[in-house]
């Protein structure tokens, strides 16, 4: 397993985010994790990414005990997560974005050849690469944000919310472009609303309520799982 | 209203686009040009032909001296405030701290009676300085916002009532015969003296100048860009595997280091140090520099913080009708400053980014309403 997440339960102050929660993320796959608003999605990515520290549990990543690891050391290991909605640079330029996202290589060519494969990924990015990140607009700022993360060579990419706020056409071409970065070999985990859209794509997926993992399958046993699509699917 | 408004600030966007633009020789010889004239600047040959430039009330070279410790100052807070987006209110503690080295080595009243030269005490100040700013950065880095700037004015007023009680840093008597700078002209006297305030202002100058090459080189560096990386969004920071706490430690250390260079120059012209040189006041009016002449920016620190020094200095000596103007000089700064903050929240000479910040945040509160 590429990464484990064993028991993990989380407090925001005397609130507790998460119940023990336990998932797990094979090399190659699409896991995406799907649950309503306050559910504690984006809680159970920065467990895993390491900005909030975990109350219990344990998280294991290619092997290696990370539970208490900090945030960027976690990077270095290969592990990326493109913050949820304007996480990017706003003073910054796109490709000053992009350069933040190589942060911790120095392998100049290795670097050179990841940024022409993500501006051939994000043509709207390689059209706006000289202008400030704050003045794209808000799919524009996503695709940065999952670029600029795919700009770390990642071995697990973290999404949190790749659609949010989207209008639909961008919705289907961002999930297409997921779909490509994980057939060019990246793992990937995801967070995601638009469940419909999460589990066609996703190989596995897990549906959070309430800090607890209710439910897990293939992406296409969820979609078509009663409760599910009664849940977060709008369909009766 | 607001159209003259638009055309100044695109005027000025024109005026920056042009420099820019110009050829490198060209943007070399004004920036001689105006190094030149600032090394002119405090003799009477030069300045008695510069109008209402000169202050009225006050010896123009000492207030050239001030001015010229304020701008120090202000690149040294740019670091914290401008580039790493720290607030810190207790900056002058700083300050304090590198003035109180120099004059506990080196005075004959202290207790320590190590006498030291003034050369060798500096270094050793910039040192302490850097440790006390890792020694608070340690502890309240972890904090944001409010809560650091609430902790950093801690800190410079416990500096400062340390200095009033405490029998080792002598209070108000102070610390007397603090030795000058070393240096002889050719027929024995000596360059630092007590009535020639330009020499001093010389030696702050050629400091400033050294100082903004090192601080440029830095920001230019991969510490540059966590710091700004940090400052425009701090989780996204740690999300690209910068590591966070300790660029800010960096950013703290430096500024500290920078500001006890300042006291220490201070404390070699001053000749005197006690502890009403370090009120709070002077750490928000450094603080206002920056913000007022674009933090982030290090000419707009730079303008701002000589700027701010002169005009309070400026005040002195004018009398309209039967008014001292210099009794209501920090009224005209406040007022200056809500006006500033109203019109140009990014400062007189705004970082490019910076200034993309302020309109992406704007644009957040629109589409938050």
């Amino acid at each position: 397993m590429l990464l484990e997440i064993d028991d993990v339960s989380l407090l925001y102050g005397r609130i507790q985010a998460l119940h023990g929660i336990s998932l797990t993320v094979a090399e190659g796959e699409i896991v995406a994790l799907i649950g309503a608003n306050g559910a504690g999605k984006s809680t159970t990515m920065r467990a895993i990414s390491g900005i909030r520290p975990v109350a219990s549990g344990r998280v294991r990543f290619d092997g290696e005990d990370i539970t208490k690891l900090r945030a960027d050391l976690r990077v270095r290991r290969g592990l990326c997560q493109a913050p949820e909605g304007r996480g990017i640079f706003p003073g910054m330029t796109v490709l000053e974005n992009l350069g933040m996202g190589a942060y911790t290589r120095r392998d100049r060519a290795g670097i050179a050849q990841d940024l022409d494969r993500v501006l051939e990924l994000f043509p709207r990015l390689a059209e706006r690469r000289k202008q400030h990140g704050g003045t794209l607009s808000g799919g524009e700022q996503q695709m940065l944000a999952v670029g600029r993360a795919l700009m770390s060579r990642p071995k697990l990419l973290l999404l949190d919310e790749p659609s949010m706020g989207l209008a639909p056409m961008l919705i289907q071409q961002i999930f297409s472009i997921i779909t490509e970065i994980n057939q060019q070999g990246t793992t990937i985990l995801l967070v995601e609303q638009n469940a419909q859209q999460a589990l066609a794509r996703a190989h596995r997926a897990y549906v959070l309520e309430t800090g607890r993992i209710v439910k897990s399958g293939t992406g296409a046993e969820l979609l078509h799982d009663p409760s599910v699509k009664e849940a977060y699917l709008g369909v009766a | 209203m607001t159209t003259v408004l638009e055309r100044v600030r695109s005027g000025r966007e024109a005026a920056g686009e042009r420099w820019r633009g110009a050829p490198r020789w060209v943007r070399w010889a004004l920036l001689i040009a105006v190094i030149a004239f600032f090394y002119a600047l405090p003799n009477r040959e030069f300045y008695q032909y510069l109008g209402p430039i000169p202050t009225p009330g006050a010896n123009f070279t000492q207030v050239m001296f001030t001015v010229s410790i304020y701008v120090l100052l202000a690149v040294g807070l740019n670091i914290v405030v401008g580039f790493a987006g720290l607030l810190d209110l207790g900056y002058f503690g700083f300050f304090a701290v590198g003035a109180y080295t120099v004059a506990v080595l080196t005075s004959p009243s202290s207790d320590l009676k190590t006498l030291w030269p003034w050369l060798l005490a500096v270094p050793v100040a910039i040192a302490l300085t850097m440790v006390s700013g890792v020694m608070l950065g340690t502890p309240t880095l972890r904090l944001r916002g409010d809560y650091l700037a609430l902790v950093t004015l801690g800190f410079a007023e416990m500096i400062r009532i340390g200095a009033v009680s405490s029998e080792f840093l002598k209070g108000q008597r102070g610390f007397n015969q603090i030795p000058h700078p070393p240096g002889q002209y050719a027929d024995g006297r000596p360059v630092f003296g007590v009535l020639d305030a330009r020499p001093y202002y010389w030696l702050v100058l050629t400091v400033i100048i050294l100082v903004v090459i090192g601080v440029r080189n830095l920001t230019h560096s991969r510490v540059g860009r966590a710091w700004i990386s940090i400052r425009e969004d701090e989780d996204a920071a740690q999300l690209m595997g910068v590591p966070t706490f300790k660029f800010k430690l960096w950013a703290f250390a430096a500024g500290a280091a920078i500001a006890g260079l300042a006291g220490a120059l201070f404390a070699g012209k001053q000749n005197f140090v006690n502890s009403q040189n370090f009120e709070l006041l002077n750490s928000i009016i450094i603080l206002a520099a920056v913000i007022f002449g674009g933090s982030g920016n290090i000419v707009g620190a730079i303008v701002g913080g000589g700027l701010v020094a002169y005009m309070i200095e400026r005040f002195r000596g004018i009398d309209l009708f039967g008014v001292q103007l210099y009794e209501y000089r920090f009224l005209f700064f406040g007022l200056v400053l809500v006006v500033m903050m109203i019109f140009r929240p990014e400062g007189l000479i705004p970082n490019r980014r910076r200034a993309a910040e302020f309109k992406d945040r704007r644009k957040e509160v629109t589409v938050g309403e």
